[in-house]
């Protein structure tokens, strides 16, 4: 094993051990928290099979992120004000189970990608960023102005989603259940990337016109990548609404969409576990440096800055001693 | 609705168009020429409307505000190209939107910092505070009618400077070869400078300007950076006309939105659903603008590369 997969087996174990730990010392916020870096960290992996994979800079994956947040607000509050969602042609319930849930986060969002991914594709680079940012932020924009969920003010769920034969409001097993999630999507997206398909898209990130040559279309390769991106973005989303037991327009800001880039960046662009590494990095700095200042954004923002600026490889570059992930 | 309402909301959409305009136009600018994203304009915008609120309140002048506005988001885009900007000239995109998105968390941070979480209020000079009778019986702010005269007379100006002066030739060579017009004894990195600097002082005057309409608040700059991009997405990069056209489209398509469409779905459904609906489409409409030009044409009105 090299170093890079040494780092990804400790990351991967330091994640599980750590709320074990808490569990055996009682310390059910240390719980949380790790609970908040798997679900993160699960949106991180979803975008860096756009972005990593894919080359694909989203700035609108808060749109998916937020759309799997709100398939849970929707089906939940209906569920809990026994009200139906839709009663013509046919009646849908609102629904507790998480398993249902996730299904229908991860439709909506892979349909939601789909759709923002065929028009946005159609360009490149600079156009392809502000475009993803705008269809996100239209979103936003939708969810507040629209009164029946909430607006502006989000909805709340009194108690979490169950899944069957767990008890989800013990904090120890709604973390397993994120953590099973996390660990099933990385080992999806190290499938992808050896996959053909996984290849292809890498080839059409480098050099898109050999890919074209040879009779593939790069267009269809990222839309399809952008898709599966989205979707477990969505997934995301949706675990992230169930932690809180809350899900608000915030969830579709474009500050959204920042920090999931921030967290793939923080880690390493285009490495397995750098998700992981940055939202673990991402949620101790926020805890640390936000109990030293009420202003940790700025140290935050400094951080980003070197990182971007002197440390290329991010967190898991840094300490596998290679700078670029691929070349 | 009447008549003189459609109107006023026609000149408000305007008004609203030439102030994206000042925002997209220094954004344009700095991609053509420099091919920089640059998500802090926002920040920049944010710290003209800043300095305007401090300087006016302080000093109780508003032209005095809006010196120091344009002076302070100058300063600030100069000193943010010279330190953060100018690394990332060769960066892929990524690294700048990286950048650029820790830029606006140490500007809006920093700003709460020495302002704190209230909001500012910048007020009206007295002398603009009336409305205008416009022909036609029309009564019209007059602050709002100044804003879209200066916003004008700043797209003319911009035209003049780039078609008509040795900066705006610089520019535009710039934006075609940056490596011949550096073989050619143009100091690229100062006029990369100068073309930060102005685009930044076009945001800053922005902000000072609609500071005196709304409230001035941080993150006040992030709603209108992400319309400018819609309007550059449309207008398509580099061109100043692209901009210009984009803005007014995009600040008619807006306004007129949120006053038609309520409207119109009340013809066919009930008053308050009428009302939640329209508004609701009313917020989407630009963005379905966006999403038809470019089906339509994938790199903007005036694009001439995607």
């Amino acid at each position: 094993m090299n170093r890079e997969g040494l780092i990804n087996a400790a990351l991967f174990l330091g994640l599980l051990a750590v709320p074990l730990w808490a569990y055996a010392a009682d310390e059910p916020f240390t719980i949380t928290l790790a609970t908040k870096v798997a679900i993160l960290a699960l949106a991180g992996v979803g975008l860096n099979i756009a972005l990593g994979l894919g080359g694909l800079v989203s700035l609108g994956h808060a749109a998916f992120f937020g759309l799997g947040g709100y398939a849970m607000g929707v089906l939940a509050s209906h569920a809990q004000d026994y009200s139906a969602l839709m009663e013509w042609p046919f009646v849908i319930e609102g629904t507790k189970s998480m398993p249902v849930i996730w299904l229908v986060a991860v439709l909506v969002s892979a349909l939601a990608a789909l759709a923002i991914g065929a028009l946005s594709l159609r360009t490149s680079g600079v156009y392809f960023i502000m475009i993803t940012l705008a269809f996100g932020q239209m979103f936003y924009y939708l969810s507040i102005s629209w009164p029946a969920y909430g607006g502006e003010d989000g909805l709340s769920i009194y108690v979490r989603n169950g899944f069957p034969g767990l008890n989800t409001l013990d904090p120890i097993q709604f973390f397993g259940i994120c953590f099973a999630l996390l660990a099933l999507a990385l080992w999806l997206n190290a499938r992808l990337a050896r996959s053909p398909f996984g290849l292809a898209l890498n080839a059409a990130r480098q050099v898109p016109m050999r890919v074209e040559t040879v009779g593939l279309s790069p267009f269809r390769l990222r839309l399809i990548a952008f898709t599966i991106s989205g979707a477990i973005t969505g997934l995301a989303g949706a675990l992230f609404a169930d932690l809180n037991r809350f899900v608000s327009p915030t969830m579709f800001s474009w500050h959204t969409s920042g920090e999931i880039m921030i967290f793939i960046i923080l880690g390493g662009v285009g490495r397995l576990y750098g998700p992981v590494a940055g939202a673990a990095l991402y949620i101790t700095l926020e805890h640390v440096l936000g109990g030293l200042s009420e202003f940790w954004h700025v140290y935050l923002g400094l951080l980003l800055l070197l990182v971007v600026l002197f440390a290329r490889g991010g967190l898991i570059g840094l300490l596998a001693g290679r700078k670029v992930a691929h070349d | 609705m009447t008549f003189i309402l459609f109107i006023e909301q026609l000149l408000n959409g305007l008004q609203f168009g030439v102030m994206l305009f000042l925002m997209a136009a220094g954004l344009t600018l700095v991609f053509g020429v420099m091919g920089l994203i640059n998500l802090a304009h926002g920040s920049l915008y944010m710290v003209g409307a800043f300095a305007a609120a401090a300087v006016a309140g302080w000093s109780g002048s508003f032209l005095l505000g809006l010196a120091a506005a344009l002076a302070a988001a100058a300063a600030a885009g100069a000193l943010v190209e010279m330190l953060v900007i100018r690394r990332l000239y060769d960066r892929d995109h990524l690294d700048q939107v990286l950048a650029t998105f820790a830029l606006i968390l140490i500007f809006s941070e920093g700003t709460r910092y020495i302002f704190g979480s209230f909001p500012l209020f910048l007020d009206i000079p007295d002398a603009l505070s009336g409305p205008v009778i416009l022909p036609g019986g029309i009564a019209y702010p007059a602050y709002r009618l100044a804003i879209i005269v200066t916003g004008l007379v700043i797209a003319a100006g911009l035209f003049l400077l780039i078609a008509r002066t040795r900066l705006g030739v610089r520019i535009r060579a710039g934006e075609a070869d940056r490596e011949m017009i550096a073989a050619l004894g143009v100091d690229i990195s100062r006029l990369y400078t100068i073309v930060f600097a102005l685009g930044a002082a076009l945001a800053g005057l922005a902000g000072a300007l609609v500071g005196a309409i709304q409230s001035v608040q941080v993150g006040m700059g992030e709603p209108v950076l992400i319309l400018a991009f819609v309007v550059i997405v449309i207008g398509g990069i580099g061109s100043i006309k692209g901009a210009l056209i984009g803005s007014v489209l995009v600040g008619l398509t807006d306004t007129m939105g949120k006053l038609l469409l309520p409207a119109l779905f009340g013809l066919f459904m009930d008053n308050s659903s009428a009302q939640a609906t329209g508004s609701a489409i009313a917020s989407m409409l630009i963005y379905i603008l966006m999403a038809l030009v470019l089906i339509w044409r994938p790199q903007g009105l005036f694009g001439a590369r995607a």
